[in-house]
């Protein structure tokens, strides 16, 4: 008995999947509306994408160095949210606000809560509404300066025009299917619906998101608007007008899905969904502003803990508590 | 027809191809030590009742029953008794052991064989309990105890496991492919000592070919059905199969028995058969040696009390220095530090790594994917349980019902945090089963 071989508990062997590949999935699913932001938006858009993961990445790995942590910026999460947060600013945001948004995302709301996985609000998400308060200005001022683009987008956003007692005279919005190839003014990553859709087809082959948060989150946001957008009622046109024309899709299936800050119970994802569908119906219909989905996801990011704990599953084989109740009696 | 199958679950790399085309191959005792720890079952141990010094004959009792729930023990060769001491086991731990010095003549004990049809239910019972056989999946319950439960009228299905959804074992593949008509023999003998019950073989799908051998088996048995499930981890738990085959769920508070439902594994039923039809005790099983640590991974039909270097040996032996030996499968066997142990009645395997991949990993942080849930087929919150069990908040952790876990180790291996999940669940409910019992 000379040799004595490794010991550990079972199970003996593991997945390859690992939060690296998850998150490597992500990017790639970005891939397709980024690039297309860059062909929409020009140059200055992947100035914007490239600054957004080189700041992330950058101040994540600092933060950590400091702080004496490990450091984790191979686990490719900071890339994530650098890309998100340059496809949800226009292209012409100036570059020190962004880099100040990727900060404040990283170190205020990932890092200072315990770092990935502690965060309880969308880092990108956070940022983004933190800049849309901060910068209002800049950040709803879309100008178009691409050198491909024929045509100019640039001006009001197609929800800018749609809203309820919109102020934007003598725009009529753009057709249907302009919204759906991205063909339209908005943030770097919101306008190619298809590009979006081939991302999210992605991710769910790759069985790295489900249907129930973002099929919930649409569907109720889309029959909302059917039956009770002011004005619009019954209005299929409409409602595809509002469910292709802004952050929704990006938001849905790439920001709603995170999955630190959405419910881990199966139930919880679609009462998630809901409740998201609700908000961004009530945030673009009577909000102060055109856009709803980053406020809505992010206010519903606050509600997680409290869905989670409607919606713990019914363990295997649990029969009702029928002898508890005489006890209790 | 839809496929037979359980909410949950975890499609592992399944490994079968290196042994399941191998025929099982009888595997000889070397003359020398053979090992029989008294305790290869769930209980009492058993009871020696031969002293150092004694012959023995193969198949001769050596040790009997110590208690309602115990099983005898036989000696699977014939030779000395050269002691009675402690050895260690495949679980790592140490167990009175009767060692025979194998004199490598096989001389065996007279057996006699009945037709079952003549015999009444307690005889049967009687039989099984006399051959010492227990359940071969590896838990070790002993088979007679199962087959009497507190009300006989209430069994419905007796289902036989052959879903072995355990990666790279292929035993009982093996033996539903060679010898199905034991098999299926085995289960009538069980069926007969209750007056409603069918039988059920449940298969998992990536098995064709038992599948179709079993149809044709049961082909004129009315009383039984294949089933054929659908492949995925851990099918074969008790639950899921019950669940699977026949819509019925039990929790952690209730035997199969409650649902009207016996589970027994393949071979548990060959040795069923063995016992009551030719009257020969349990001292042989087959067993599986694979994994990329072998040379020629196999099927082998061991005499208990073998030594595992033997099975390796027989595999052609190591390829290279593999870093992990493990009985039992990968997902829920045990890794063993020394290969100076004896196969047992629960010893389905010995898997070889040549690499040990779990060593190398590094857990990071919890990205809350909520995989482990949904693999879970106990539809728990594994990653809560082991946050409750981190902060050794027990109440927390009975109140999500932690209890429920059977330790399949499905979460573990989906995290990809590559957080000890399984682990750490296992280990609470250790202290919150020992807390009980000071209670």
């Amino acid at each position: 008995m000379s040799e004595i071989f490794n010991v550990s508990t079972n199970p003996h062997v593991r997945s390859k999947d690992t939060t690296q590949t998850i998150m490597r999935d992500v990017l790639i699913a970005l891939a397709p509306a980024s690039i297309f932001g860059i062909y929409n938006f020009g140059i200055p858009a992947l100035v914007r994408i490239i600054i957004g993961i080189v700041t992330c990445v950058a101040a994540e790995a600092l933060y950590q160095y400091l702080m004496h942590k490990k450091i984790t910026v191979m686990d490719l999460s900071a890339a994530v949210t650098g890309l998100l947060i340059a496809l949800n600013i226009p292209s012409s945001l100036n570059v020190g606000f962004e880099i100040v948004g990727c900060l404040f995302a990283i170190i205020i709301v990932k890092q200072l809560f315990g770092g990935l996985g502690q965060n309880f609000m969308n880092p990108a998400l956070a940022a983004r509404c933190f800049l849309l308060i901060g910068y209002t200005g800049p950040m709803t001022n879309f100008v178009c300066d691409s050198s491909f683009a024929v045509d100019a987008y640039s001006g009001a956003t197609p929800l800018a025009i749609l809203k309820p007692g919109s102020e934007v005279v003598g725009q009529s919005a753009p057709s249907l299917l302009d919204m759906f190839i991205g063909k339209t003014s908005g943030v770097i990553g919101e306008t190619s619906v298809i590009c979006l859709l081939l991302g999210a087809v992605y991710l769910l082959v790759r069985k790295v998101i489900s249907l129930r948060i973002p099929a919930t989150y649409i569907a109720t946001f889309a029959v909302l608007i059917f039956l009770l957008a002011p004005g619009h009622q019954f209005d299929a046109i409409y409602m595809l007008q509002e469910v292709c024309g802004g952050g929704l899709i990006l938001g849905a299936f790439f920001m709603a899905t995170d999955y630190v800050t959405s419910p881990i119970t199966p139930n919880g994802k679609i009462v998630f969904g809901v409740c998201l569908g609700l908000l961004t119906f009530i945030f673009r219909m009577y909000g102060g502003s055109a856009e709803g989905v980053s406020y809505a996801i992010i206010f519903c990011n606050l509600l997680v803990p409290l869905i989670e704990r409607i919606t713990v599953p019914k363990s295997f084989g649990k029969k009702k508590p029928e002898k508890k109740a005489k006890e209790a009696a | 027809m839809g496929k037979c199958t359980f909410k949950g679950g975890i499609h592992p790399y399944d490994g079968k191809e290196f042994s399941k085309d191998k025929p099982v191959k009888e595997l000889f005792p070397a003359v020398g030590e053979m090992v029989f720890p008294l305790s290869q079952h769930i209980g009492a141990p058993a009871v020696p009742v031969v002293a150092k010094g004694d012959y023995v004959l193969a198949g001769q009792l050596i040790a009997e029953a110590g208690g309602f729930v115990s099983a005898n023990i036989h000696s699977s060769v014939s030779g000395t008794v050269k002691a009675i001491e402690p050895r260690t086991l495949a679980t790592g731990g140490k167990c009175n052991s009767i060692i025979i010095e194998n004199d490598g003549e096989f001389k065996e004990v007279e057996y006699t064989p009945k037709k079952f049809e003549e015999l009444s239910k307690e005889e049967i019972l009687e039989r099984i309990k006399a051959a010492g056989v227990v359940g071969m999946g590896g838990a070790g319950f002993p088979t007679n105890v199962k087959l009497s439960p507190k009300n006989p009228e209430a069994i419905d299905y007796i289902i036989v496991n052959g879903a072995e959804c355990e990666p790279y074992l292929t035993s009982d593949y093996r033996r539903l492919l060679e010898e199905s008509d034991k098999v299926v023999m085995g289960l009538k003998v069980a069926l007969s000592i209750f007056d409603h019950a069918k039988g059920i073989i449940g298969i998992e799908d990536n098995k064709p070919d038992a599948i179709k051998i079993m149809q044709e088996a049961v082909a004129n048995e009315p009383d039984i059905e294949v089933k054929p499930l659908k492949t995925k981890y851990p099918q074969g738990g008790e639950r899921c199969l019950i669940y699977a085959t026949t819509g019925r769920s039990i929790n952690s508070s209730m035997l199969p028995a409650d649902a009207g439902c016996i589970v027994h594994n393949v071979d548990t039923i060959f040795s069923i058969y063995m016992a009551v039809i030719e009257g020969k005790p349990l001292t042989k099983r087959i067993c599986t040696v694979t994994g990329d640590g072998v040379k020629n991974p196999g099927n082998f039909y061991v005499w208990l009390g073998t030594n595992y270097r033997q099975l390796l040996e027989a595999a052609g032996g190591p390829v290279g220095e593999p870093q992990k030996y493990i009985s039992g499968g990968p997902m829920m066997g045990f890794a063993m530090y020394s290969l100076d142990v004896p196969v047992v009645k629960g010893s389905s395997s010995l898997l070889v790594f040549k690499e040990d991949v779990v060593s190398k990993i590094e857990p990071s942080a919890c990205i809350r994917c909520g995989r482990c849930g949904a693999g879970c087929p106990s539809h728990l919150l594994p990653a809560k349980l082991a946050g409750f069990a981190s902060k050794n908040d027990e109440a927390g952790f009975v109140k999500f019902d932690g209890m429920e876990c059977v330790m399949c180790g499905s979460c573990s291996y989906v995290c990809p945090a590559k957080r000890p999940l399984t682990q750490q669940i296992k280990a609470m409910r250790s202290i919150v089963l020992a807390n009980r019992k000071k209670k």
